[in-house]
C-alpha cells in the first residue's frame, strides 16, 4: 500500500477501443515521485493514448485511474490540472494568434484581474530564463511568428509555470522533436533538475539515446500493450530496438521470392530535404515501400511525385501516369455525394466519354468489372459510396486507381482503419497487378505491409536514411533506420 | 508592420483624397455630415468582429440591426419596459444561436443565413410600413455636439477604446480569442468552448442592438430594410480593418477605422469625385477590392 500512495499516477488495465481498432489491450502502467519514466514504442504502439488518459484528455473504455493511491472515478483535464498532473503534446498547442504571455495565461485561470498580463510575462520569461537560457524569445511575441522550435520551447517552459496549482508531474511527448541539439540538452538537463527536486517526468522519444540517458525506469510499448518495463540501466539500445520491435523474431510471410525483370524507369526522385544525393528508384513492375515514423515525409514525397507527373519539377522524374491512393480516405478520397460507380470512374473520365458527356453505361461497365474483380460488396454500385463499410470504401478507392491509365500508383498508408480481409485481398492484387508491370509506391505505418514489397526506403527528418532490399529487409533494421540518433 | 498600419493608412489616403478633392469638407461640420451614419456602422463591424474572432461569421446582422430599428422606433418609445425587453431577449437568442451552432456543430453561416429572415420577417410584423419614431432621449444623446471634436469622431474613439481593452486587454477577452486560435488547446486547459461561444454569440447581439438603437436615432424613424446593406458592410469592415476570417486574428481599432473608412468612402468620396449616385455602390466595392488586395500583396510580401 505504502508503493501505492509514493505512485503520482497509477493505470490498472487501462482499455480503449477506437471503433474496431484496439488502441490499448489492459495497460498496466505508473509513474513514482521524483521519477523519470521513459515511454518508448512504435507508430501506433498506444504511447499517445495512453498518456491522452494520464493528462485526462480520453476517457479509458476500461480499467482504472489513481491518482496518489486515490481512485479517480471521473477523471478529467481539469482534474488532472488540479492534481498538477500536466502535458506538453505532440502537437504544437499554442494559439497562434495570442501573444507568448497570452498563452500562459490560457493554462492558468488563476491569472485574472489587474496586472495579470505583466504577471503571465513575468512567469514565462522567468521559466524560460530558467530552462533556456540565451532563449531570445521576448513575451510580448506573437505565437505564430515564433519558429517551430522557438513555439515548442514556449510550450514546454509553460508546462512547468507555476501559480496557484500544483506541479507533480509532467508529460512531455517528443518534446525534443522541433528542438536543436543545443536546447534539447539544455530541456534534458532541466528535466533532471527536476526530477531531483522530487517532481515527476514522463518522457515520450523517438530518440533512444535521449530516454535511456534521461529516464530512470523504461517502459517499452508495443501493440497497445506493455511489452518491457524495467530500470534504465537494464536497457541498452539494442536490448530497446529489440523490445520495441518483437524480438521473438518478425515471421516473413513466405512470399514467394517474386521474380522481378528489370524494367523500364518510372520514377526517380530526391525528398526535398535530401542532401546526400540518396534518391528513390522505381522500375516498372516494382513495389517500392516507404517506411519510417509517421510523418516524416514520406507523404510529401509521394505528393511530389504526384504533382510531378503534370507539371516538371525539379529533381524528381516521372515517366508514366500516376494515380494516388489517398490514406485519409474521409477528407481526401471519397466523394461524398456520389454512387460507387461514380466514385470509381472520376480518374478515369477521359475514357468514359462519349462526345462531350460522359457515358452513364460505360461508367457501370468499369463499375461492374471492379465490383467483381475486386470484391466491392454491395447490391448496387449505384448506391451512396456511404452505404459500404470503411474496409469497402478504401476497395473502391483503389479500384478507381487500378481502373485508370495509370502506370504508377502512389499509395499514402491506404489500409488504416481496413480490417485484415480486405488487406489481404488487396495485397493480393497489388502483387498481381505489378507483375502486369504497373509500379507501386507504398507508405506504410504498419511493417507487416513492407513484406509484400521489393525495396524499401526508410525515411527520417524529411530525408531517405535507408535502402532496404527484400532480403535484408527486418522489422529490426527499419527501427533501427528511422530511430537513428543522428539528427 | 507596414500590414499593422493599412488599416490606418488606407482611412488616411481616403481623407487626403477628400482634403484635396474638397477642402471645406474638412471641418467640424463637415465631418458630422459624412460621418453621420460612421457610429452604427462602427457598431455594426464591431459585432461582426466577435463572432468573426471565433471563426465564425453572422449572415444576419443586418436584418438584426433593422429589427432593432423597428423595436426602437416602436416599441422602446411607447412602452419602454416592453421595448427594452424585447432587445434584451434579442441578445438571448444570440446567445442561444451561439450554443446551438457549437453544440450542434453547426455552420454558422447557415444558421445566421435563416435568421436573417426570421430577423427580417419579424421587423415587417412591427413594422409594415416605414415610420414610428425614435425616443427623444436617443435623438438628443445623437444630435450630441461637442466642443470641438466632432460627435461621431468621439463616439468612434470611445468605441474602439472600451472594445480593445476589453476583448485584448482582460484575461478572459485572451480565452475569447484564443477560441478562435486553437480550440483544441484550450479544451486541454480545461476551458469550455461553449461559454465561449456564447459569450461571442451574446456580445455581437450586444453591439447589434447598439447599432440598431444608433441608427435610429440619426435617422429619427425605421424601416424593415434599413439595415439590410450592414452584413457586407460590417464584414468588410473587419476585414479592411486587419482581420481575418479564421484564426482568431481581429482587431478592435482596426475594425472602428475600418467602419470610418467605409462610411468616409460609401457616398462623400465618391459624390466629390462626381461619381452619380447611380455608379456609388459599385465604384464602392471597387474601392473594396484594391483596398483588400493591397492588403493581401503586402502580407504576402512581408511573409
Amino acid at each position: 500500500m505504502l508503493q501505492a500512495i509514493a505512485d503520482i499516477v497509477r493505470l490498472d488495465g487501462a482499455e480503449k477501443h477506437f471503433g474496431a481498432v484496439r488502441a490499448l489491450s489492459g495497460v498496466d502502467f505508473h509513474v513514482g515521485a521524483g521519477e523519470c519514466v521513459g515511454l518508448v514504442g512504435h507508430n501506433g504502439a498506444g504511447k499517445s493514448t495512453l498518456m491522452h488518459m494520464v493528462a485526462g484528455t480520453l476517457r479509458p473504455d476500461g480499467g482504472q485511474i489513481a491518482v496518489r493511491g486515490n481512485a479517480e472515478a471521473s477523471y478529467s483535464v481539469a482534474r488532472a490540472l488540479e492534481l498538477g498532473i500536466r502535458c506538453v503534446f505532440q502537437e504544437l498547442s499554442l494559439c497562434p494568434n495570442l501573444s507568448v504571455a497570452e498563452n500562459t495565461r490560457i493554462n492558468h485561470p488563476s491569472l485574472t484581474g489587474f496586472g495579470w498580463r505583466r504577471s503571465a510575462a513575468a512567469l514565462i520569461q522567468a521559466k524560460l530564463d530558467e530552462i533556456f537560457p540565451d532563449h531570445g524569445i521576448s513575451a510580448d511575441d506573437i505565437a505564430g511568428d515564433l519558429s517551430i522550435g522557438r513555439r515548442q520551447m514556449v510550450e514546454v517552459a509553460r508546462a512547468f509555470t507555476l501559480t496557484r496549482e500544483p506541479l507533480h508531474l509532467v508529460i512531455l511527448d517528443e518534446p525534443t522533436s522541433s528542438l536543436d541539439a543545443h536546447t534539447a540538452g539544455q530541456l534534458l538537463a532541466f528535466v533532471r533538475r527536476f526530477v531531483e527536486g522530487g517532481g515527476s517526468c514522463i518522457l515520450i522519444s523517438h530518440v533512444l539515446g535521449e530516454v535511456l540517458q534521461n529516464a530512470d525506469r523504461i517502459v517499452v510499448m508495443r501493440d497497445g500493450k506493455v511489452v518491457a518495463a524495467d530500470a534504465a540501466r537494464a536497457f541498452d539500445r539494442d536490448k530497446l530496438v529489440a523490445a520495441m520491435g518483437g524480438a521473438e523474431g518478425h515471421q516473413k510471410a513466405a512470399a514467394e521470392s517474386r521474380k522481378v525483370e528489370v524494367g523500364p524507369l518510372r520514377v526517380r526522385a530526391a525528398p526535398a530535404r535530401q542532401q546526400d544525393g540518396k534518391e528513390l528508384v522505381a522500375r516498372a513492375g516494382e513495389i517500392i515501400g516507404l517506411a519510417g515514423l509517421a510523418g516524416h515525409g514520406q507523404t510529401d514525397l509521394l505528393l511530389a511525385i504526384f504533382s510531378a507527373a503534370s507539371r516538371a519539377r525539379a529533381g524528381i522524374e516521372v515517366t508514366a501516369p500516376v494515380a494516388l491512393v489517398a490514406g485519409d480516405r474521409q477528407s481526401d478520397g471519397i466523394f461524398a455525394q456520389w454512387s460507387i460507380a461514380q466514385n470509381i470512374g472520376v480518374r478515369s473520365l477521359a475514357r468514359l466519354r462519349n462526345g462531350l458527356l460522359i457515358s452513364p453505361q460505360q461508367e457501370a461497365e468499369l463499375a461492374e468489372f471492379w465490383k467483381n474483380k475486386i470484391g466491392i460488396r454491395t447490391p448496387d454500385m449505384n448506391n451512396n459510396i456511404y452505404s459500404l463499410s470503411g474496409g469497402n470504401q478504401q476497395k473502391a478507392l483503389f479500384a478507381r486507381a487500378l481502373g485508370s491509365d495509370a502506370e504508377i500508383v502512389l499509395m499514402d498508408d491506404p489500409m488504416r482503419g481496413v480490417d485484415i480481409g480486405t488487406k489481404l485481398e488487396v495485397y493480393d492484387l497489388v502483387r498481381e497487378e505489378a507483375a502486369k508491370g504497373r509500379t507501386f509506391l507504398w507508405y506504410t505505418t504498419e511493417t507487416e505491409e513492407l513484406d509484400n514489397c521489393d525495396h524499401v526506403y526508410v525515411f527520417k527528418n524529411g530525408r531517405i536514411v535507408a535502402n532496404l532490399g527484400r532480403d535484408e529487409l527486418t522489422e529490426e533494421k527499419i527501427i533501427q533506420s528511422s530511430f537513428g540518433d543522428a539528427a | 508592420m507596414l500590414r499593422g498600419l493599412l488599416p490606418a493608412l488606407s482611412l488616411a489616403l481616403v481623407l487626403i483624397a477628400i482634403a484635396w478633392l474638397n477642402p471645406r469638407a474638412i471641418s467640424y461640420f463637415g465631418f458630422n455630415l459624412m460621418l453621420n451614419l460612421a457610429i452604427p456602422i462602427a457598431l455594426a463591424t464591431i459585432a461582426q468582429m466577435f463572432v468573426i474572432a471565433g471563426n465564425e461569421l453572422d449572415l444576419s446582422i443586418g436584418t438584426f440591426v433593422g429589427f432593432v430599428g423597428c423595436v426602437t422606433a416602436t416599441w422602446l418609445r411607447d412602452a419602454p419596459l416592453i421595448g427594452i425587453l424585447v432587445l434584451l431577449g434579442s441578445i438571448g437568442v444570440y446567445a442561444l444561436l451561439g450554443a446551438l451552432i457549437h453544440l450542434r456543430n453547426l455552420p454558422s453561416i447557415v444558421v445566421t443565413l435563416g435568421m436573417s429572415f426570421v430577423w427580417q420577417g419579424l421587423a415587417i410584423l412591427i413594422l409594415p410600413k416605414p415610420g414610428g419614431k425614435a425616443p427623444d432621449w436617443l435623438l438628443a444623446t445623437m444630435s450630441f455636439k461637442p466642443p470641438y471634436i466632432p460627435f461621431p469622431i468621439l463616439a468612434a474613439l470611445l468605441i474602439a477604446v472600451v472594445v480593445h481593452f476589453g476583448l485584448m486587454r482582460t484575461s478572459y477577452g485572451v480565452i475569447l480569442r484564443g477560441s478562435g486560435g486553437n480550440a483544441a488547446a484550450l479544451r486541454r486547459a480545461g476551458w469550455s468552448l461553449l461559454r465561449t461561444k456564447i459569450v461571442l454569440f451574446a456580445l455581437t447581439g450586444l453591439f447589434g442592438v447598439l447599432s440598431g438603437m444608433a441608427l435610429i436615432g440619426i435617422t429619427t424613424s425605421a424601416d424593415a430594410n434599413i439595415g439590410n446593406g450592414y452584413t457586407l458592410l460590417s464584414i468588410a469592415g473587419v476585414i479592411l480593418g486587419g482581420g481575418e476570417f479564421v484564426g482568431g486574428r481581429v482587431s478592435p481599432v482596426g475594425a472602428v477605422i475600418g467602419a470610418l473608412t467605409l462610411a468616409l468612402a460609401a457616398s462623400p468620396l465618391l459624390t466629390f469625385m462626381h461619381i452619380p449616385p447611380d455608379w456609388q455602390v459599385a465604384a464602392n466595392g471597387a474601392i473594396l477590392i484594391i483596398v483588400l488586395a493591397a492588403r493581401v500583396l503586402i502580407s504576402r510580401r512581408e511573409r
